[in-house]
């Protein structure tokens, strides 16, 4: 019987660390190798570190990336701001029906692909689109106004396309509060503020710290949102790679800045930890 | 037990899909290409008349390169890129096979293209490429509202500022460097006089991006932009120019006065392409007059198939004509091929100027 249940366990994580190895360990091994390639003739290639040097001593590409990152940052405060009282009205506020109902809400718009929403986006907020027909027919404007292609409108595409992402995990940890308690903070003479900040925040904290891990690491990686909304300005980290990758042939560069993309975004997401005083393992608590 | 044994039969599961191995039958011709290339009409015809299937995949010329380098030249059978990125990725990555010249009815071909393209896609004595489709690009206008536009960097001029859109690829630097004058092809073999140059070009763009309403990425962003008047002058393909022609009179494609750039798109082999026949038997097909003058309707470019011309469609020819006057006709600058690691040069700038405020 034991050895039964052994085999059983082996074979049910054969399927994840095949995955593992197979797509996810091998292929960055080979890229990190890619990366210490220098090109020094046609089809010649030497060992070096010449393509870190190239990012650490290039202030271009460290400004680029410390943009994306600052942005991906007030990105996730943002849709925290927006999601955390959307999410306490469904897991404490509504009931029944109309709980599952708001929850589809938060759904739907992930029905359909992320190429098809920042579209409906670039409709809405383009020169001849939807807002700025309005605002001409209200009379709120004498002329067109274009709304797209700035880092307001990357903003706007960021915290839409990841709201979901934050809603998900406050609501499941804020359904698991009980509401005698908050009634007792109440009790026992409890401001509406202190005991937002006595209980709720600090049991809704793994939850929190989780949804904004994921936020930020999809907003460092998007690329799609980034680069339509954001236009001539665009700049984004992402968009580098594929440019080194894809229109410079310089694959020896571009997957310097992935292992470095990387290398940066999990040393930021540890510094938060530190600061706010979290620990993963309390988040996957 | 019962529940050790579904976990065994669903990890076996598992494993099985996860096994199961793709199989390819060797007269599938996976052909690489550009939209509107390989139109479904001729697809269908080729099919019926050889037994051959064709799957097709549209794409640009540098995720060609990038998909055959990623693959060391497999998975596609035959792929369609320009002829100027030929034998740089081929010196450098060597993704492709030579191409054997005896097995195309070479009496098909207009004869010049035929021997100009090979010349400029002869690496170590082999011929890599033969021409398919040729057209250019330049500026695309609503000669309404953008009439001070000739060349270039006349989309720096301040009457169209906020309503110009271009690529911020290759094609708009070395655009730009001839109407400011320089000649970067005769620069391509001297890197440091095409840095300098590019140097040059950079400076332009970056004091010009104030102009931009956005650099568009595909030719569907562009027709946008241009249909809905929020751009009136652009760099772009002759092709999309007279797309636009037939909705709205006033858009059309000018030659800029310092001349189009010329482009040819090949048939060349992937170095691990398995269906050679097929890929010759296609070649051989769509260079038929007939067939070649379906693809032109399609693409909306001229081919290299000689006589073709008769078959094109009376709009085309006339917007074709009215787009270049003889003069204009000598004056396209045909690109020569680029040599390995321009690229790099290239890229640096683009990146600034996208960077810059």
């Amino acid at each position: 019987m034991r050895a039964e249940a052994k085999l059983g366990f082996i074979l049910l994580l054969t399927p994840l660390l095949l995955w593992l190895t197979l797509l996810i360990f091998i292929p960055h091994v080979d890229m990190f190798l890619v990366s210490l390639r220098e090109r020094v003739g046609v089809g010649k290639h030497d060992t070096s570190l010449a393509n870190y040097r190239t990012f650490l001593t290039e202030p271009l590409y460290l400004w680029t990336f410390l943009r994306t990152a600052v942005m991906s940052v007030v990105a996730t405060a943002i849709t925290l701001i927006i999601a955390f009282p959307v999410s306490y009205y469904i897991a404490k506020i509504a009931k029944g029906r109309l709980q599952s109902a708001l929850f589809l809400l938060c759904l739907i718009p992930f029905y359909v692909s992320e190429l098809v929403r920042t579209f409906g986006w670039m409709i809405l907020l383009r020169e001849t689109g939807l807002v700025s027909n309005l605002l001409l027919w209200a009379g709120l404007a004498d002329q067109p106004v274009e709304m797209l292609y700035n880092d307001a409108a990357i903003m706007v595409g960021l915290v839409y396309t990841s709201m979901l992402f934050m809603v998900v995990p406050l609501v499941t940890t804020l359904e698991s509060l009980d509401d005698s308690v908050i009634e007792a903070g109440y009790d026992l003479g409890g401001t509406g503020f202190s005991v937002l900040r006595e209980i709720v925040i600090p049991h809704a904290a793994p939850g929190i710290v989780s949804g904004c891990i994921v936020v930020f690491m999809l907003s460092l990686g998007n690329y799609l949102t980034p680069t339509m909304l954001g236009g001539k300005d665009s700049l984004w980290f992402t968009e580098l790679i594929y440019s080194q990758f894809i229109v410079r042939f310089n694959w020896e560069l571009g997957a310097a800045f992935g292992f470095m993309l990387l290398f940066l975004s999990s040393l930021i997401v540890w510094g938060m930890l530190k600061i706010t005083g979290q620990t993963l393992e309390k988040t996957m608590g | 037990m019962k529940t050790s044994t579904t976990r065994f039969t669903l990890s076996a599961l598992s494993l099985a899909i996860m096994g199961l191995a793709q199989s390819g039958s060797a007269d599938t011709l996976r052909l690489l290409t550009w939209g509107g290339y390989a139109p479904e009409n001729v697809i269908d015809m080729f099919e019926a008349e050889t037994g051959h299937t064709v799957e097709v995949t549209k794409s640009n010329n540098e995720e060609m390169i990038a998909k055959l380098r990623a693959t060391g030249g497999g998975g596609f059978d035959l792929a369609q890129p320009s002829q100027d990125r030929i034998a740089g990725p081929q010196m450098e990555f060597g993704i492709y096979k030579p191409i054997d010249v005896s097995k195309l009815d070479q009496s098909l071909f207009i004869p010049s293209m035929l021997s100009a393209t090979m010349a400029n896609t002869t690496v170590d004595g082999a011929v890599y490429g033969v021409p398919h489709v040729w057209g250019t690009s330049g500026l695309v206008l609503n000669t309404a509202m953008a009439g001070s536009v000739k060349d270039y960097t006349d989309l720096c001029n301040d009457d169209v500022a906020g309503k110009v859109s271009y690529r911020l690829k290759r094609p708009t630097l070395i655009g730009f460097a001839f109407a400011m004058g320089m000649d970067p092809f005769a620069a391509y073999g001297d890197e440091a006089a095409y840095t300098e140059m590019m140097g040059k070009v950079e400076e332009k763009l970056i004091s010009c991006k104030a102009n931009v309403k956005a650099y568009w990425g595909g030719g569907d962003e562009l027709m946008g932009l241009m249909r809905s008047g929020e751009a009136v002058a652009s760099m772009a393909w002759d092709t999309g120019g007279w797309k636009l022609n037939a909705d709205n009179p006033d858009i059309t494609f000018v030659a800029p006065a310092s001349g189009a750039l010329g482009w040819i798109d090949t048939f060349v082999l992937p170095a691990k392409g398995k269906a050679d026949d097929a890929a010759y038997a296609w070649i051989n097909f769509v260079m038929q007059p007939k067939i070649a003058a379906m693809i032109t309707e399609a693409a909306g470019n001229f081919t290299a198939s000689k006589g073709a011309d008769e078959f094109a469609s009376a709009d085309l020819k006339a917007r074709y004509q009215a787009s270049f006057p003889p003069e204009a006709v000598d004056n396209i600058k045909w690109y020569p091929p680029v040599p390995a690691g321009l690229e790099a040069i290239e890229g640096g700038v683009l990146d600034r100027v996208k960077a810059a405020n």
